[in-house]
């Protein structure tokens, strides 16, 4: 039975649209109508105004975007022998290469059965050297292409007679686009391209946001002095709702882990039972883990794939054409296929573990049946049972169609120092209408012109309170007044590393045989890339699951890392580097409104609940201000546990914060270790005697104030803030990326980010790279901008319990110890041990 | 004496190498308590200028740092004489581009002491303007410093130029340090500049130097040296 939809259309204009007549026929032809968002945009674009359109994923948001495009293209004259090659006419920017691909095939049907003469073409990081060089002399009149690739564009010489004739750029998934350091890039890119074109058109396709006013800004020409200006909105509402239910699982739901193993069998079953599924999964350990388990019991040889961000692009590639023409069953996914990709049949969507965001889990759903009229139908699978009551928050989301996107961020230092370079590139530039270009897009419109001095001066000489490095500058400011490159190598240096997305450190999977000692193969076909840094923690001969392969590793060889199949099929490193994304605030919310009342947990699953009943019986279920704080004594250890729901990020800050504290209070702590939903911490002093007698209190511990002092104490040794560091460098053109095949052969050829870090800190603290490193620590890695409002919610609120031993509540996160990363003390305390090791064995020997 | 008295309270290791008594300081140094000899491998100064010139401006304030350091190791052990076991420039014009207050700053740490320069691959040539002695290889007691470890047996050798670090695993968590590097017959020092990162031990570049089964890497922490066996390692 179909669930038929109710449409509404908001933003209608009555202007007229011009739509001719070989449109309407090939819509009647496949007995179809244009629809009226669809027609309402036509005629947005034919009156050359910048718009925003908001609707349901299916509901032919690519082709409501391109219609005025090929209605203009299709009037052209056929470009006669000799005569000059025109520009780009329009261009379309997405944030997945394989978007781009997918919607050249989805174009390239009404073209063809049209007849029209328009030529249309995709330009990614997988487009080759020649082609790129022939669509530079003959442009196509449609690009189809991703942000970073725009920034090359524009950083070219011949940047301005490439966009000469751009009427229209359209942007794909914009809500996606505009949180990250990525959107702020591609955010100069539109005012780059609209100093080349003022008259230019920018479409932003979206799904629905909490904000709609954020993206309009985004897409339009910023006055000065604060002013705003928004694009035309066009919204649609409604659709079909998706189906959605959680696994209803006989098996039993697991306290901790992510793997859903225990719901395998009846996952398998789905798969089974429908035409085609696709899978989502939140990392691309977890990725592989359920390909594994799903080949395990695939009796019946379904044809079943595996697609994820680290495998070779050739094989990414093979699976994506073979869900294009339907020859899968099954395919498990991360994010790679997240966004608007078309796949055809798929009826249904699995999501294994909790899709820790409702606009994330509506995106996601989207994909099944990828038709506005006909519902979606999921599964949630959670992964235990914290997880349940996420994803039924999550469901419940979904149906309010409530939206967590965050708030937009203002424009990051390190993008801006990246884009001045780029700039420069292209062309001598003057600094005051640089400046001016860049206050106009919405990222960027309360940037101060100091900020941009700084940044001027960094792009220019590393912008060091120590000008020792004038000689040697990479633009400098020239007689007529305008900055210019001082030699073409940066122009080189500067296009191998354009981009924000600064990923950890890859190494090359190759497969080779399992050698015997002493040879050295160099290693056969690609598998694809893993991070260097889980490598590390293996030795030669451990096996892990990569590529739905069970590998042992062999050995490492520059950037390569080189495994061979391993004969058993368990692997011995069961990776685990925890979820890309923490809890989303609002599904917090939710989560806590399902612990504070009962009447909000009547769809939770009988044996989640029963767990939630003993848990009020044994402890307490704190209410939904509240925040619950139990100690106990468990094996010689004393525990504390909280549970601030506030997401991984913040509890990790949070961690830190409290051990420091406690340490201070002469608590004695040993450890601590933070999930999404929760913090414990352990320690040598009965952490509940020390409560009851006042000698430290749970207000004192949890004040606001540990954001001041500790905080700036603790970042100072803190690896995340080097981590966060190590991008804003790369990314602001400090230090190079790593490139497969270029890489300096040992250690002492580079430089860490570490040691530049060290003593950037201790001799020029506010420095610009500082600067950003800790405006990404509050969003980003460390997400203190959530702690602190956590910590300012719980205020006078905090709901102690004192228990003789383990609640049900704190089972989950108990679990959850001993599979941490350590820090930096911890580090110095195996050190210790190893130490230790060898002077007994020395005096037993 | 008093710095001996200073050592006892942490941050050192005392190792007997061929016959002589050595210690080990947490800042990447070493010193010989008889011969009041202090010796630092591969400060590489001036690298953030030789980056700089290829364009990639690192903060300029690496040499600062290394000589404050250096500076402090002095301090605490008041050699009488300091080998420096080559590349002590990044660059072979290295010391031309010391400023004036790094060049007031380095005389001031060489001045009434013996300071000699080992030639390194980075900086070959005796560096300019400095003063102190400059030499390819330097022979004192059992001992004979080079910047590079010749390969085969070289007993009572003391090198730097491979910037050793080690690794061990414990529980599935894995610690890298620099480290200092010996097996009786040779000592390898770790690198003691602002900017120098390590090379682990179990790198190609370290084959045919240990015997492995002698082999001892005493790892830097934050304020103890850890003595750990080469079988104990991992790459």
């Amino acid at each position: 039975m179909v669930n038929k939809k109710t449409t509404i259309i908001h933003g209608c204009s009555g202007l007229p649209f011009n739509l001719p007549k070989p449109f309407t026929d090939w819509f009647a032809g496949h007995g179809w109508q244009p629809r009226s968002h669809q027609l309402e945009l036509l005629s947005r674009c034919q009156a050359g105004q910048s718009t925003l359109l908001i609707a349901p994923t299916g509901a032919g948001k690519t082709l409501a975007g391109f219609l005025s495009c090929l209605v203009e293209l299709s009037g052209r004259p056929r470009r006669k022998p000799g005569e000059a090659q025109k520009g780009i006419h329009t261009l379309y920017i997405s944030p997945l290469k394989a978007l781009a691909v997918d919607i050249k095939r989805n174009l390239e049907t009404p073209i063809r059965e049209m007849n029209l003469n328009i030529a249309l073409e995709t330009r990614t990081g997988d487009t080759p050297v020649h082609r790129r060089q022939r669509q530079k002399l003959a442009p196509p009149q449609i690009l189809l292409t991703t942000p970073e690739q725009l920034s090359l564009l524009i950083a070219q010489k011949d940047a301005p007679r490439f966009f000469d004739s751009l009427e229209t750029v359209i942007f794909d998934e914009l809500h996606s686009l505009v949180t990250s350091k990525r959107g702020h890039l591609l955010a100069l890119g539109l005012a780059r391209l609209r100093t080349f074109r003022p008259d230019l058109k920018a479409i932003g396709l979206s799904a629905t946001v909490a904000d709609p006013d954020e993206l309009r800004r985004w897409l339009v020409k910023q006055p000065p002095l604060g002013e705003i200006k928004l694009s035309e909105l066009i919204k649609l509402e409604g659709g079909a709702k998706p189906e959605i239910t959680i696994l209803k699982s006989s098996e039993r739901i697991p306290w901790s882990g992510h793997s859903a193993r225990y719901a395998m069998g009846e996952v398998y079953e789905a798969i089974k039972n429908h035409r085609t599924t696709l899978l989502f999964v939140n990392t691309r350990s977890q990725a592989e883990l359920l390909f594994q388990e799903l080949w395990n019991r695939n009796e019946d040889t379904l044809p079943i794939a595996l697609h994820h961000g680290s495998l070779d692009v050739s094989q990414r590639r093979k699976v994506e054409e073979a869900m294009s023409v339907n020859a899968l069953r099954a395919v498990v996914a991360t994010s790679t296929l997240d966004l608007g990709i078309d796949w055809g049949d798929v009826d249904l969507v699995i999501h294994v573990g909790a899709p820790k965001g409702a606009s994330r889990l509506a995106q996601r759903i989207g994909r099944a049946n990828h038709r506005i009229d006909e519902p979606s139908r999921a599964i949630l699978v959670p992964a235990n049972r914290f997880e349940v009551m996420e994803c039924q928050a999550a469901l419940d989301a979904n149906y309010l169609g409530a939206q967590d996107t965050p708030p937009l961020r203002d424009g990051c230092l390190d993008v801006l120092a990246q884009h001045i370079m780029g700039t420069a590139c292209a062309a001598p530039f003057d600094a005051d209408e640089l400046f001016d270009e860049i206050i106009s897009s919405a990222p960027y419109a309360n940037l101060s012109r100091n900020l941009f001095n700084k940044a001027l001066e960094f792009t220019a000489t590393g912008g060091y309170a120590l000008k020792t490095y004038e000689q040697y500058a990479k633009i400098r400011k020239t007689e007529d007044g305008t900055w210019r490159v001082t030699h073409p190598r940066f122009a080189q240096q500067y296009r191998l590393n354009v981009g924000t997305i600064v990923e950890a450190p890859m190494l090359d999977v190759r497969l080779t045989r399992h050698r015997g000692k002493g040879a050295n193969v160099r290693g056969g076909p690609m598998l694809g890339k893993i991070e260097e840094g889980f490598i590390e923690g293996l030795t030669p001969g451990d096996t892990f699951l990569f590529s739905g392969k069970t590998l042992r590793l062999e050995g490492i060889r520059d950037n390569i890392c080189l495994v061979s199949n391993a004969a058993d099929t368990d692997a011995k490193i069961p990776y685990y580097a925890g979820g890309k994304f923490p809890l989303s605030t609002y599904l917090a919310d939710q989560v806590r409104r399902m612990l504070s009342d009962p009447s909000n947990r009547t769809h939770l699953p009988k044996q989640v609940r029963e767990w939630l009943e003993i848990q009020k019986l044994k402890s307490v279920l704190p209410k939904f201000d509240e925040l619950l704080v139990e100690t106990f004594p468990r094996a010689e250890r004393f525990y504390m546990v909280a549970y601030p729901f506030e997401g991984r990020l913040a509890h990790q800050t949070l961690g830190m914060l409290l051990t420091r504290r406690l340490e201070r209070a002469n608590a004695k702590p040993l450890g601590f270790v933070a999930t999404d939903y929760a913090i414990a911490v352990w320690g040598l002093r009965d952490f509940s005697r020390m409560l009851k007698s006042s000698e430290v209190t749970l207000a004192a511990l949890f004040d606001e104030d540990m954001l001041g002092d500790d905080l700036e104490t603790w970042l100072a040794e803190s690896f995340l803030l080097k981590r966060t560091f190590r991008q804003c460098a790369t990314i602001a053109g400090l230090i190079e990326r790593r490139h497969p095949g270029k890489e300096k052969t040992g250690r002492q050829m580079t430089v860490s980010s570490d040691l530049v870090y060290d003593v950037l800190r201790s001799h020029e603290p506010d420095h610009l790279l500082l600067q950003a490193t800790s405006a990404d620590a509050a969003h980003g890695l460390l997400d203190i901008r959530r702690l602190g409002e956590m910590l300012l919610r719980i205020k006078g609120r905090i709901r102690h319990k004192g228990l003789q031993q383990i609640s049900p509540l704190a089972v989950p996160i108990m679990l959850e110890i001993g599979k941490e990363s350590v820090g930096s003390d911890a580090q110095e305390s195996l050190l210790a041990e190893a130490a230790k090791e060898l002077v007994e064995e020395a005096g037993s020997g | 004496m008093e710095a001996l008295l200073q050592h006892e309270q942490g941050g050192c290791q005392d190792i007997d190498f061929q016959g002589e008594h050595l210690i080990l300081d947490c800042s990447a140094c070493v010193f010989w308590p008889d011969e009041k000899t202090l010796m630092v491998a591969d400060i590489h100064m001036e690298k953030g200028s030789s980056f700089a010139s290829k364009g990639t401006f690192l903060p300029p304030y690496d040499t600062g740092e290394s000589l404050i350091r250096l500076g402090a190791a002095l301090n605490a052990w008041k050699p009488k004489r300091v080998i420096s076991l080559g590349d002590s420039f990044h660059d072979d014009t290295g010391a031309s581009r010391l400023s004036d207050s790094y060049v007031e700053m380095l005389e001031s740490l060489m001045r009434g002491r013996e300071w000699i320069w080992i030639g390194g691959n980075h900086d070959p040539s005796p560096p300019a303007g400095l003063g102190g002695l400059h030499s390819t290889e330097l022979c004192a007691g059992p001992f004979v410093f080079r910047h590079q470890p010749v390969s085969g047996i070289a007993t009572g050798e003391i090198a730097g130029h491979l910037h050793p670090s080690a690794r061990i695993k414990r529980r599935g968590k894995s610690v890298r340090r620099n480290c200092f590097a010996g097996d009786g017959e040779r000592l390898i020092v770790p690198a003691f500049g602002a900017y120098t990162g390590g090379l682990s031990l179990k790198h190609e570049a370290f084959e045919g130097l240990f015997d492995w089964n002698k082999l001892k890497a005493w790892m830097i922490g934050r304020e103890t040296i850890f003595e750990i066996a080469g079988r104990q390692l991992v790459g």
